[in-house]
């Protein structure tokens, strides 16, 4: 056991052990900081900063998910400061990402009050779908970068590496070595990151081809014509 | 975006990990499979099959109706696909299978009937199944793929410990210090399994040593690789052990404590050097002698196997090998350490708990001691067969003599699975009475006068036990298609019209309500499962047995105290070897297996997108091999053994050695079990896949 330690959030006080972040103290009590970039099977590196809280006497935001709890620590997570920060961060990633298949964001946009038309100007991640394999499809104007496929393909389940970050700034972007079709990569298709993505940015073919309308024989059909066309099978 | 109208916790119908799955259902089908995060034994992994492989269930040539032979009684019997049939219904097609059983029975006895339940059905209807088999029909032969499989396992652990399955759980392997990987592609065989096995490489430290002859994915983990010829693990594991008596790295107070026969078996080993091993296998003797050292000096160290161990025809001889090396080192009994035989498919374990094996009940409990038959005699009011029944392989040599004309094969592929196909038609044209329940038409189906169309796992409810024993529930998700029904009430509609036919003035008892109440007759007669039902794997999500008592709490990992057999037993082996090696006229050997898109006998993933991804049956080639035939990648290439010829696309690739070639056993139009040879062990009876001598041909 280790040791424990007294801190105020929301002035109350709260025990908590000296190892617990800030979020594993607040799921404690019930009041989980609300997230993007992080995920229970995923480690948490502090990347989209929504789960932000106040903590007395620092001039920054805390990411409650990588910070740790000291003693005597105050924090506020209700602040005009904390909210103000949560719904920008939301207003700016639904002005480029396409966020209309995330009912966690949209849901987290109501709460914040985010404005959805607060930067009508901002250049958008608009880009095509890549459909190069049976099972997925990438759509990234969907991807708001948290990293949780890249961590799922790599040392938080699979460990089979497939994908990665590309590119720089705006234009970086998850990718394969050299941007080649998955089937060409080391990917083994357990769609271990379509489960974790939180936009639907990764889909599987399945209900991307419901979402046109398709029924389940329809798109038999289609996957029968697209094999015959690329010359496989009998 | 697609919503989901409802979610179902269920269990993965492939491999024996027994993922634990949501099936995300719109307008009554299977859109997308989940996985829940927090829940064993995959806390929220899942491989391409379990993500991507269940639309097999929705396929259109799901059977929907019983279908009767149109030239029932002709013989030969010839194999014929869906337009030899004509639908019948229930009633018909039930009325006819019972009258043909009773005539069998009735002139030839029981025993002249073989059957086969099925390591992809549920433990409650593997339990109704044996029931009607030995209970009314009133033989015990009945067997199942297992045979084919981990038989080897079974009989050596029994041998050296008096059990049967894995020691440890999947639970356990993030925290293992050393482990050796044997004889198991686990990245494609057991895909999620690997996941917890490179965790704790990668994560934790661990070192892992991979004895294989190819270079599978999981040897880029390892800290050693052994690279053995193919068929000659004994010898590698015998001087592991060697060196381990040799430099006095055995567990003196493990050995005097619970194990027997040290001192001939260290006696046997003396000659058993790493160099002499080096000779016969081909792995060097300083890696033979690191990997006995690490595994020796480890605080705690496990052994995972596959089918490399078990299916050869001294599979009894390997599992014992691995048995002895866990024994010296007291690797046994607490968590992280065990001898753990990797199984296969969703419900093997489970159907040979549930009694779907030749000379034993549910429970491992013995058919020919007197004191157990009468107690399944009472509980059923009927009388039994005292005598052991015939296994899988013995099934098809007693129809070859025509001491068995009936056959009863439910969700079982034997015209895919056996070896030396074409031995196993010959046989198959030659029986007088074939009924086939599965959930599609197959290469068995094709012999069968009629075929019973079942429900799939998304179906029906019932358990399945997956590799590590813990029981888990799947439940009905979606409607059947047609008039299919579940294999239980098939059973039990088939049992009730065949104990009419019969006379019999008790019926052994087949009408229950749910599958629940056939789990709690059957943990009423198995004291293993005593405490655990239905309603209590809801609460758990599963409960691993041994679980005598409602309030135990299950038993995760085995021999904690003791043995079953009261001490561990060290055997003695001697190396033989392979029945047919390459020589000049068929100068490859050749080894099957498994990939990772594929299942067995392909009966679901042939139906699934996963087909999409893999559609054409392959063969690995050496570049060394393929140069002087001019054999280029993506060639369709003949391979030739003495029983038959199939006609594959060759990948080029340095997986195995020059001289090695490997298929895959999932394609029908091109089954690998035409090449390979009718050789088993002699104890437990399992045919060798692993090692045949084959040509290959640009054709």
């Amino acid at each position: 056991m280790s040791n424990k330690i007294t801190l105020t959030i929301d002035g109350t006080e709260i025990e908590a052990s000296e190892n617990a972040t800030i979020q594993q103290v607040l799921e404690s009590i019930n009041k989980p900081a609300p997230i993007i970039c992080a995920h229970e099977v995923t480690t948490s590196e502090g990347l989209c900063r929504q789960c932000v809280v106040e903590v007395e006497g620092w001039r920054v935001l805390a990411p409650a998910c990588v910070t740790k709890v000291n003693p005597g620590m105050v924090i506020f997570t209700d602040s005009e400061k904390v909210n103000r920060s949560r719904r920008t961060i939301l207003e700016m990633l639904n002005a480029s990402v396409d966020l209309s298949e995330s009912p966690e964001l949209q849901s987290q946009m109501d709460e914040f009050g985010a404005d959805r038309e607060r930067f009508p100007q901002a250049k958008t991640r608009q880009q095509d779908v890549k459909d190069d394999n049976p099972f997925f499809v990438r759509d990234y104007e969907k991807c708001l970068m948290c990293w949780r496929c890249v961590q799922a393909c790599g040392d938080d389940i699979q460990y089979t590496y497939s994908i990665s970050v590309g590119g720089r700034g705006f234009e970086s972007k998850i990718s394969t070595f050299f941007d080649t079709p998955m089937p060409e990569t080391t990917c083994v298709f357990c769609g271990n990151c379509v489960a974790v993505c939180p936009t639907n940015a990764l889909k599987s073919k399945t209900e991307f081809f419901m979402d046109q309308g398709l029924d389940y024989d329809a798109i038999r059909r289609e996957k029968r014509a697209e094999k015959k066309k690329m010359g496989g099978g009998k | 975006m697609i919503h989901s109208e409802k979610s179902i916790r269920s269990t993965c119908p492939y491999c024996g990990v027994g993922c634990q799955i949501d099936l995300q259902i719109k307008d009554e089908k299977i859109f997308r499979v989940d996985a829940p995060f927090g829940v064993a034994p995959n806390f929220g992994r899942l491989c391409t099959k379990g993500r991507f492989g269940t639309d097999y269930v929705h396929h259109p040539s799901r059977l929907k109706n019983p279908l009767i032979r149109k030239d029932i009684g002709t013989k030969p019997r010839k194999p014929i696909g869906m337009g030899g049939f004509r639908e019948a219904t229930w009633d018909e097609a039930l009325d006819l299978a019972a009258e043909k059983f009773t005539e069998i029975v009735q002139q030839k006895g029981g025993d002249a009937i073989g059957t086969f339940c099925s390591a992809k059905a549920t433990n409650e209807d593997n339990y109704l199944f044996q029931k009607f088999v030995r209970g009314v029909i009133g033989t015990n032969n009945v067997d199942h793929c297992a045979r084919l499989c981990h038989a080897a396992s079974v009989a050596g652990l029994q041998i050296a410990l008096g059990t049967s399955a894995m020691s440890n759980s999947i639970a356990e392997m993030k925290d293992l210090d050393v482990f050796i990987v044997v004889g198991s592609n686990t990245s494609e065989t057991h895909p999620v399994i690997s996941t917890f096995l490179r965790e704790a490489v990668v994560k934790n430290g661990a070192k892992l040593i991979v004895v294989d002859p190819r270079q599978i994915e999981m040897t880029q983990f390892a800290t050693r690789w052994l690279r053995q010829k193919p068929g000659t693990d004994v010898v590698v594991f015998q001087a592991m052990a060697q060196v381990i008596i040799e430099e006095k790295l055995y567990d003196e107070a493990f050995i005097r404590e619970r194990v027997e026969g040290f001192d001939d078996y260290a006696a046997s080993i003396q000659e058993s050097t790493p160099e002499w091993a080096e000779e016969i296998s081909g792995t060097p003797a300083d890696e033979i002698r690191a990997a006995a050292r690490l595994y020796a000096k480890a605080e705690k160290a496990a052994i995972y196997w596959g089918m490399g161990i078990s299916q050869s025809v001294h599979g009894t001889d390997n599992a014992l090998s691995l048995a002895n090396l866990a024994l010296l080192t007291g690797n046994l009994g607490k968590a992280g350490t065990g001898l753990n035989p990797l199984r296969g498919q969703n419900n093997v374990q489970g159907c040979s708990d549930s009694g779907g094996l030749p000379a034993v009940f549910p429970g491992y409990q013995s058919v020919t001691d007197p004191a157990i038959k009468a107690k399944f005699e009472l509980d059923w009011g009927v009388p039994l067969n005292p005598e052991a029944g015939l296994t899988t392989m013995e099934m098809v040599d007693a129809a070859e003599k025509g001491a068995i004309t009936g056959y009863y094969v439910m969700g079982e592929n034997p015209m895919m699975s056996e070896p030396d196909l074409r031995h196993a038609r010959h046989v198959m044209e030659e029986l007088d009475f074939v009924l086939v329940q599965d959930i599609f038409m197959n290469e068995t189906g094709e012999y069968a006068d009629i075929i019973l169309p079942a429900t799939s796992f998304a179906e029906k409810d019932g358990t399945f036990t997956n590799s590590d024993r813990r029981v888990q529930l799947i439940r009905d998700a979606v409607p059947a298609p047609g008039d299919a029904r579940d294999d239980w009430e098939i059973i039990s509609d088939l049992a009730q019209r065949v104990e009419k036919k019969l006379g019999r003035e008790k019926s052994a008892g087949f009408v229950f309500d749910s599958p629940s109440a056939i789990w709690d007759e059957m943990a009423r007669l198995t004291p293993e499962f005593q405490g655990i039902t239905h309603a209590r794997i809801v609460k758990e999500d599963g409960v691993h047995w041994p679980c005598p008592t409602p309030d135990h709490p299950g038993t995760p990992f085995l021999f904690a105290d003791t043995f079953p057999s009261g001490k561990g037993k060290l055997t003695p082996l001697n190396y033989r070897s392979s029945l047919e090696l390459p020589d000049d006229e068929y100068p490859l050997l050749l080894s099957t297996g498994r990939v990772l898109y594929h299942w067995h006998g392909g009966t679901m993933t042939r139906r699934s997108k996963l087909d999409d991804i893999y559609p054409d049956p392959t063969v690995e080639v050496h570049p060394k091999d393929a140069k002087p035939l001019s054999i280029e990648a993506g060639d369709w290439i003949k391979v030739r053994s003495r029983r038959g010829e199939i006609k594959v696309k060759a990948l080029i690739t340095k997986r195995s050695r020059p001289g090695m070639v490997f298929i895959p056993m999932h394609f029908a139009e091109a089954a690998a079990n035409e090449l390979t040879l009718d050789a088993r062990d002699p104890q437990a009876k399992i045919p060798d896949y692993k090692v045949a001598a084959v040509v290959i041909e640009k054709s």
